[in-house]
Parts: structure tokens; C-alpha cells; sequence
């Protein structure tokens, strides 16, 4: 029997999979546990969290394969790494080490200021961040295969995922609504690949499932993301900066399946400790928005 | 009309709602205990199971599935759902639901980049089923009581015990409904009885 390997249905569907779940940043195998434990659907393995990345500056890179190696060794829960925009090699590498997930991801340094890698030709399905629908579309015309949001990462401030994930939902809705003669336009306003467009819009959804991140910093946070439309949440820093991640990394994964529980959720916010500090958004430089990376 | 509900924890919920409507279904997503009373069937989705179950325990949902496995009602697992049904676990002291006497192996195949999509000989659906399998698991044996469904390169995929029915692939995520109409089969010939 013939098995075909790297498709789309393939990749797509690992994502599918992941849907209602919470997928948890982690820098060893002891976290990586603690996130299994807490019922994440997956783990991404990383040197440093996002925050860490932030206050550290300079260069951040794909992480230590020891690191990655680790992780995969503590858990059974699929493990995810990120390489550097652009880097086919980082890429590469977290491919041949087995990572199930790759985030082509802004929270690194990018390693091209033009282009993204072509993840099509990939066995490996890669998830990449938008801030709007024309940024989804472009990734996924390179072969992402599953989108989340951007955010302002390592922040702890929701501000930026709510501006993203409603600019999408509005953005997918107005094209599932429109007559497919308006299209055409629409693709050039939005700077995406007119095929995608006209895939949703005679299929009446957004082809790959799309997840919140960058600020998610309490359950409440997790569950006003999945109210907006998200298909599950990343949490970057938000929990192992926590002062007890193993309950907040629990309440998180509650409130993402109860997002409309709000008693519930009353109910998992109390005596979580302190939230990570977190940023104002209009504190931070232009240069230190990792957002706006990514073409 | 059937009620058949699909486990909403966590998972590809949403395609095996699409994919089990029909004029005489009634499809639930259960999020709930008491959404299960009414149920003539149940579907366990794929997702990711260790995620599954640990939301099963801590929603009291253990006792209610047991119950209903013990009323003979019909249930469909695929991929992690298969795995939370089997009686014994390969590398794990103890099972989940235990509903079918299988022993299944998790991430059988390997990580995402050996899964893969193949062909299958569906026993009873027909022999050009396209099976999707992700980070998926095998049934490595099955008990006399139980009937295999499919094979793969000479592993078990897809296997029933009278109500019960398991696979390891995703047949939610294709647009062939027969395994979906197949399960809805089971469950008017249970209402029938």
C-alpha cells in the first residue's frame, strides 16, 4: 500500500488536532512535564521564553538541539520548535531531529528580510504568525499549515492578539461574503494569493486552523481569545513565569475548553498568584516590536 | 431521530459534527455530564488523548462514559478516541475506558513527518477508503470477540466488538462520510432493539 507522506491533509490535519487545546512554551524536560501533566496538547521547546528573549536583546536563534532533544525525550505530546524566519538550515535541522511542529517564528531574529522559507517543500508542517488576513494568506501560500496570530509577544498584554485576531475574523468573514467577481481586488488590497481567497470563499472558512498568541497572560486572557474566534492558544511566557506554573498552566488548558463558563473561570482565577508583570504596548520602541517582522 | 454526541474536550470536534449530520441525526458537541443522558451514541474524536483524558477526570466524565459503555450504547473512536477505548496500552500500566478488548500502541508510526495518508480495504464500507493517519496509533491485538475492519501493511487499523467501533485514522478529516454512515448504521440497529 502506497503511503504518501507531507501532505496537506496530512499537515493540516496534525493542526486539526490540536483544536480547543493549549500549547505551552517550554525550556526543559522538567517543564515540558509539568505541561503534559496540565493536559497541553503540545509543547514548543525553546532556549528562552519570549520575556527572557526581550530582556536578554541581541540575537536570538533556534534553540540548543540538546534542548529540543530533551523535550522530546520527557513527553508524549507532540513538540514544536522555532526556527528563524527565512532559515532554511534551522529549519532543516528541527526537521531531521524529528520536531513534529516548526514555528517559522518572528520571536527569533529573522534570518531574511525578504523572503520566508518555502515550506512546501517541507515533510514537516510549519505554524507562522499574521496580523491580518493578507499576512495569513501569504504564509499559507508558501505552505504554512497552520496560523496563529502574532501578538506582541514576551508582553503579557492581550492588547495586540485581540487587534490581530479581530482584524482576521472580520477580514475572513468580509471574503467568505463576497462575490467572487470581487475578489480579484480584494486579493490585491490585502496583498494575499488570490487562490486562497477563492479557496474560502467556496469552502465558507479559513482553510487551516488558526490559534491565538503573543500576550496571553491569564486564563481569562486564553478564554477571550477563543471568544474572538481562536482555534486554541500559545502561551509564551505566560505560564513559567507565573509563580506556580503547575496550577496556572492548568487553569489556562480549563479556561480554554470552558471559555464560556464564566463561573468557572471565576472559579480557576482565584489565588492563581501574580500574572507575569507584563508591558504596555505603548512603551515599547518601534525596534523592539516583534511583530513587525515578517513580509 | 438519533441523538449522537461527539466529545467537545478538546480535538477535530467540528468535522465529525459535519460529518454525522444527517436528516435523522441530531448531533451534540458535549461539553457537559447531563448532555451525555440523552445520547443514543458517542463519538471520541482524534486529538491529542493524554489532553482528553485529563479534562475527562477532571470534568467527572469517567464514571458517566462508563455508564454509558455498561447501557451498550454505540461509540466511535478514531485515532485518540481508539485509544482511549482500548483495554490495554502499550508502555502504560493501565488503560483509559477499556471498551474494547484491543491492545493499541500510541504514535505507532512514528512523529508527524511519518504520518501519512494510504489507501484502505474497509471490511463492510469498501475497499478504497482513504485513511489519513497523524502521529497515529495501531491495534498491535484484538480479543476473538472482536472483528478487524482493516489492516495496513498487516496492522490492525480499524476493528469492532459489537457496538463498539475503533479506528486509527481520521476519517473525519476526508470528505467520504461511509465510516460516519456506518457508525450511524450501528446506532439505528441498537435503537432498534
Amino acid at each position: 500500500m502506497e503511503k504518501l507522506t507531507g501532505t496537506d491533509r496530512v499537515k493540516r490535519g496534525m493542526a486539526e488536532m490540536q483544536k480547543g487545546g493549549v500549547i505551552m512554551d517550554v525550556v526543559n524536560a522538567e517543564q515540558a512535564k509539568i505541561a503534559e501533566e496540565a493536559g497541553a496538547v503540545a509543547v514548543m521547546a525553546l532556549e528562552r521564553v519570549p520575556s527572557d528573549i526581550r530582556a536578554a536583546g541581541g540575537v536570538a536563534r533556534m534553540a540548543d538541539p540538546t534542548i529540543v532533544e530533551e523535550v522530546q525525550n520527557a513527553v508524549s505530546i507532540p513538540v514544536m520548535a522555532k526556527a528563524r524566519i527565512g532559515h532554511i538550515v534551522e529549519a532543516r535541522v528541527l526537521e531531521a531531529m524529528g520536531v513534529d511542529y516548526i514555528d517559522e517564528s518572528e520571536v527569533l531574529t529573522p534570518a531574511d528580510e525578504v523572503y520566508h522559507l518555502n515550506k512546501r517543500e517541507f515533510t514537516v508542517p510549519f505554524v507562522c504568525g499574521a496580523r491580518d488576513l493578507g499576512e495569513a494568506a501569504r504564509r499559507i501560500g508558501e505552505g504554512a499549515s497552520m496560523i496563529r496570530t502574532k501578538g506582541e509577544p514576551g508582553t503579557g498584554n492581550i492588547v495586540e492578539a485581540v487587534r490581530h485576531m479581530r482584524m482576521m475574523q472580520s477580514q475572513i468573514k468580509k471574503v467568505i461574503g463576497m462575490s467572487e467577481d470581487e475578489l480579484m481586488t480584494e486579493a490585491k488590497n490585502l496583498g494575499a494569493p488570490y487562490e486562497i481567497l477563492l479557496e474560502m470563499k467556496r469552502s465558507g472558512k479559513f482553510p487551516v486552523v488558526n490559534f491565538a498568541a503573543g500576550g496571553v497572560a491569564t486564563p481569562a486572557d486564553a478564554a477571550l481569545m477563543m471568544q474572538l474566534g481562536a482555534d486554541g492558544v500559545f502561551v509564551g511566557s505566560g505560564i513559567f513565569k507565573s509563580d506556580n506554573p503547575q496550577k496556572f498552566a492548568r487553569a489556562i488548558v480549563e479556561a480554554t475548553t470552558h471559555y464560556e463558563d464564566y463561573a468557572l473561570i471565576a472559579e480557576l482565577s482565584k489565588n492563581l498568584g501574580t500574572a507575569m508583570k507584563g508591558i504596555e504596548i505603548a512603551t515599547l520602541e518601534k525596534k523592539d516590536r516583534m511583530q513587525d517582522r515578517g513580509w | 431521530m438519533m441523538n449522537i454526541g461527539v466529545l467537545a474536550l478538546q480535538g477535530a470536534v467540528r468535522e465529525h459534527v459535519k460529518a454525522l449530520e444527517a436528516p435523522d441525526v441530531n448531533v451534540i458537541a458535549v461539553k457537559k455530564v447531563e448532555q451525555l443522558t440523552d445520547l443514543d451514541g458517542l463519538v471520541l474524536p482524534g486529538g491529542e488523548s493524554t489532553t482528553m483524558r485529563r479534562l475527562i477526570d477532571k470534568y467527572d466524565f469517567f464514571e458517566p462514559i462508563k455508564q454509558f459503555i455498561a447501557e451498550k450504547k454505540p461509540m466511535f473512536g478514531t485515532c485518540a478516541g481508539a485509544i482511549l477505548m482500548a483495554d490495554e496500552l502499550e508502555g502504560y500500566a493501565e488503560p483509559h475506558l477499556a471498551v474494547i478488548n484491543m491492545k493499541v500502541e500510541r504514535n505507532a508510526f512514528g512523529r508527524q513527518r511519518e504520518s501519512f495518508e494510504a489507501d484502505l480495504s474497509v471490511k463492510g464500507i469498501g475497499a478504497d477508503v482513504r485513511g489519513v493517519f497523524i502521529r497515529a496509533p495501531i491495534i498491535q491485538k484484538v480479543g476473538k470477540e472482536v472483528d478487524v475492519l482493516a489492516t495496513l501493511d498487516g496492522e490492525i487499523v480499524a476493528a469492532r466488538q459489537g457496538p463498539y467501533l475503533a479506528c486509527s485514522f481520521h476519517p473525519e478529516l476526508t470528505d467520504d462520510r461511509r465510516m460516519h454512515q456506518y457508525f450511524v448504521d450501528m446506532v439505528r440497529d441498537s435503537l432498534k432493539k
